[in-house]
């Protein structure tokens, strides 16, 4: 099948407008007997169905969490990016789309990005009039703060809780539907396949996780907004519910999966204490506003942060980007603290860890306090105080949970972090529409493809979600559903419904059948030791090719070893993990399959094999500037399929943060 | 920090459905580091039932770092354990020496049925904020972000109300399973803002109204809630819904 990423024609700036201008719409009549279902309600989701209900559809929406409010986009921390330009400092919907195309390492497809960037500005407005109570500065307008790969200030932000409040934002016009009428919630539901009649998705099959029952779902179109795939590390900042059950099962039927390899490895998160870790937690990247990050210019430097010279410190951000210093884009921060820790310059208990220090920022904010209030001669340790009440105020939450979390205090010792994963870049192929391979299959949110290339930019993900959910798919769904205003509903009697339901039942007594002697959680951890040693920060052929064969013997393991307690038709939270570790074990094939295919390095996806002498990566735009688009053909694999990326705006060159 | 190691005895509330009776079980754990998180040591527990052929406890909890609100263990008689402003999942073992007895329940509260074991069914919660926890401003709606400037000081307290995440400590640590530090919350942080004043009145009495058919129970201000609260929601709130409540009962036309 040939790739047809539907992208409007004319010039880059007007390919929305002309879009939304010709776009079929579906009159409010018929939207009332038009049904969507939406799987997942994180910021994504959650819009979506709010979005969508508001319109006049019927909508069914479902997440596996006990409440809608719980969905993991609540984690994020720093902030959501806008072009709004509040700070008068040169930010334009063009700067927007820029840094993201080139933040992404010229690998993310030029129409999507710009449109993301276009109605950035839309989503502050909305969420500040459902009372999102974003940080403001004393004349009562909005504050803004950097992330990294820009250098403007465009990010929103609402201390640390930023995916918090958009979240709750979200879930309360979610749940304003819902009184409404037009959204029925279903929570703790989990879904397990999609329903396909004629070529086109017309519902889903679903676990109600707390009775263990199946139950069919009909809809016009299905929209998976269930988020990305991290976990298929095992540790990573991801909940430990995060998964990729439904993606996976939609690319089963015939969704393409895009750029599976494309993993973003955050670099400022908490270091792995021992083997029982279960997670780790980030710590925001918009720390690096005012966090500056080292490690002791001497290997296997034991002494205390504190007690270490100023001389005696290496700055390498600072050294080697000067242009952008502490505020690099992601993948370029965490190789570079990757590289002085296998260098041997790492440290804490493991020297697997660099340091991020506040001391300077404390210090700078404390004697600017001192100056507003005409304070004089005053001593270090007042103005330490006074720098240090600031910096609460910016960060408090996250220090908190630092000190929560590794008994030490932050604002005393300066912090170990060490790089982590966080996001998938990778995802379901979706084209311009956000409609996967599948008609009547959208794809929202973290859990496409499509708009953060190889790297994404810090505060773009709350930004994707939304944009995807308030303001893309309720054009984009009505020019499909359009074309389906005579279609009834269709009957879960049908034989289609029967049948998929009939395949998930079978696979769940396949699974409480096996009855071996290992815990799904132990697989679970084994396949994330294979994925972060050998598809994690730096890959070669080699490794990869080892690991497909190590992944393709751990399946085989699972399906005859695997331990489930506990019955099926019951509340079974291993029975649900046990599906699920399934379904990573076979994504992780892909991934592997994916980065040995791709020999070039770029953005978070860096081949060992290809880089420039000073060690960063090295892209391959004569060979390499597609999407890899991968085709399920069950016991044969998969088959690729490539979307050429055409740059009219963003020459891609080397990306140089220096 | 020094870390060290220590044996525990749990006595953990296992209970097979909504309907059916539940009862304390003992079990033992070993070796348990002090670095570990609360739910890291469950997770051990409960490789170990699994391994032993027993099932494993069933207990709520999702992002692991404090911030989603579905973690919900009381443990040894304080909602998310013995720290302050603190969630179950950031509970870290350094809080337990060797040798300790740990005793862990579900949430207690009528309006909060018990699921499984140690998990409880929080619905209540959602359908409060579908009475009116909410801005009816339907997508694009929208003016400019900054058309409406808004005191600091009232976008900060906002701010802090909306902290909560709807974890439910307050009511399960209120002796009369009151919900009204949850819905104090979310009320003030829309009546502080300016966006939140044409329905400011509707709101605070459809969410109070749905508070009490849920079963939750009255408010003898003894501030329990605010002292097991994991994000520090203050009683402020409380005294703010009662003034935003008898206002709107005394000026609504619809009363």
């Amino acid at each position: 099948m040939a790739l047809d990423a539907k992208i409007p024609q004319g010039e880059m700036d007007k390919k929305w407008n002309d879009y939304k201008g010709h776009v079929k719409l579906v009159n409010p009549a018929n939207k009332r007997k038009l049904e969507i279902i939406v799987v997942g309600t994180g910021l994504a989701g959650a819009s979506a169905a709010a979005a969508l209900g508001e319109l006049g559809y019927k909508v069914k929406a479902f997440c596996f969490q006990d409440s809608p409010r719980r969905a993991h986009s609540i984690a994020a921390q720093g902030g959501i990016n806008a072009a709004k330009n509040y700070q008068n400092d040169g930010d334009s919907v063009f700067r927007l789309f820029y840094d993201t195309v080139k933040g992404g390492d010229y690998r993310a497809r030029e129409g999507n990005v710009h449109r993301l960037a276009e109605v950035s500005a839309a989503i502050i407005d909305q969420c500040v009039a459902q009372g999102v109570p974003f940080a403001r500065e004393y004349g009562g307008l909005l504050s803004n703060r950097s992330f990294g790969g820009t250098q403007v200030q465009r990010t929103f932000y609402a201390a640390g809780q930023t995916g918090q409040q958009l979240l709750l934002g979200a879930y309360s016009a979610l749940e304003r539907q819902v009184a409404l009428g037009n959204v029925k919630m279903y929570a703790r539901h989990e879904m397990l396949d999609v329903v396909k009649i004629d070529g086109k998705a017309r519902g889903i099959i679903a676990r109600d996780l707390t009775t263990g029952n199946t139950e069919r779902h009909f809809g016009h179109a299905v929209l998976l907004c269930s988020g990305g795939y991290g976990n298929v590390f095992y540790l990573s900042t991801n909940a430990m519910g995060s998964n990729v059950t439904a993606a996976w099962k939609a690319h089963k039927n015939g969704a393409y999966f895009g750029n599976p390899c494309f993993t973003q490895i955050h670099p400022t998160c908490i270091p792995v204490s021992g083997d029982h870790q279960s997670k780790l937690t980030l710590m925001s990247e918009s720390l690096r506003n005012d966090g500056r990050i080292w490690v002791p210019k001497q290997k296997s430097d034991n002494r205390k942060p504190q007690d270490i010279p100023e001389e005696e410190r290496d700055y390498y951000l600072e050294r080697r980007y000067p242009a952008f210093g502490n505020l690099v884009p992601r993948d370029v921060a965490s190789r570079a603290a990757k590289e002085r820790c296998d260098e041997g310059y790492g440290v804490g208990t493991t020297k697997m860890a660099v340091y991020l220090d506040f001391k300077d920022a404390i210090m700078r904010y404390g004697k600017t306090e001192t100056g507003k209030t005409g304070m004089e001669n005053v001593d270090d340790k007042t103005i330490f105080s006074l720098g240090r009440q600031v910096v609460q105020e910016k960060y408090g939450n996250l220090f908190e949970m630092y000190e929560k979390i590794t008994g030490e205090n932050p604002y005393e010792m300066p912090m170990r972090i060490y790089p982590a994963v966080h996001y998938t870049m990778g995802g379901l192929w979706v084209d311009y529409e956000l409609q996967t391979t599948v008609p009547g299959l959208y794809a929202l949110g973290e859990a496409n493809f499509s708009d953060h290339g190889a790297n994404r930019l810090g505060a773009s993900a709350l930004m994707q979600g939304l944009a995807d959910g308030y303001f893309v798919i309720p054009y984009t769904l009505g020019n499909y559903l359009a074309e389906e205003i005579r279609t009834e509903s269709i009957s879960t009697d049908h034989e289609a419904f029967v049948q998929a339901e009939n395949q998930v039942n079978d696979r769940l007594h396949r699974l409480m059948n096996i009855k071996g002697k290992k815990t799904v959680e132990s697989f679970h951890k084994r396949l994330g030791k294979i994925m972060w040693d050998k598809c994690g920060m730096a890959r070669n052929a080699e490794g990869l090719k080892e690991a497909i064969q190590q992944i393709q013997a751990l399946k085989k393991e699972f399906w005859s070893d695997v331990k489930i307690p506990g019955e099926i038709n019951e509340f079974n939270s291993e029975l649900d993990k046990a599906g699920r570790v399934a379904d990573f074990i076979e994504l992780g094939e892909l991934m592997c399959i994916d980065a040995l295919n791709r020999n070039e390095s770029c953005g978070g996806h860096f081949r060992e094999e290809s880089q420039t002498e000073d060690g960063e990566a090295k892209r391959d735009d004569d060979n390499y500037a597609y999407v890899a688009a991968w085709e399920n053909k069950a016991d044969q694999g998969w088959e690729l399929h490539k979307e050429v990326l055409n740059f009219e705006i963003v020459k891609p060159s080397q990306r140089s943060y220096k | 920090m020094e870390h060290y190691h220590m044996n525990l005895t749990l006595k953990v509330w296992r209970q097979k459905n909504t309907t059916s009776k539940g009862n304390l079980e003992t079990y033992q754990v070993k070796n348990i580091s002090s670095e570990m998180s609360f739910l890291e040591m469950f997770d051990v527990l409960n490789e170990q039932l699994i391994v032993e052929g027993k099932e494993p406890i069933a207990f709520d909890h999702d992002c692991r770092e404090g911030i989603c609100g579905m973690c919900s263990m009381y443990i040894n008689g304080q909602a998310h354990g013995p720290w302050q402003q603190n969630t179950t999942c950031q509970l870290h073992m350094r809080a337990f020496k060797d040798g300790d007895t740990i005793v862990v329940e579900p949430w207690r509260s009528g309006a909060f049925p018990v699921v499984k074991d140690l998990v409880v069914d929080r619905s209540s919660f959602d359908r409060i904020i579908q009475a009116g926890g909410y801005i009816s401003v339907n997508t694009g709606n929208a003016v400019d972000a900054n058309a409406i400037p808004i005191d600091k000081k009232d976008a900060d307290n906002a701010f802090m109300a909306a902290a909560c995440i709807g974890c439910g400590a307050c009511v399960a640590t209120c002796k009369n399973g009151s919900a009204m530090l949850f819905v104090g919350a979310k009320v003030s942080q829309l009546a502080l803002l300016p966006q939140g004043e044409p329905e400011r009145e509707s709101r605070v009495l459809n969410m109070v109204a749905q508070m009490d058919k849920e079963g939750f129970g009255n408010c003898t201000n003894t501030y329990a809630c605010e002292a097991e609260c994991p994000k520090g929601i203050s009683v402020t709130n409380i005294a703010r819904l009662n003034s935003e409540y008898i206002k709107a009962g005394l000026t609504t036309e619809d009363n």
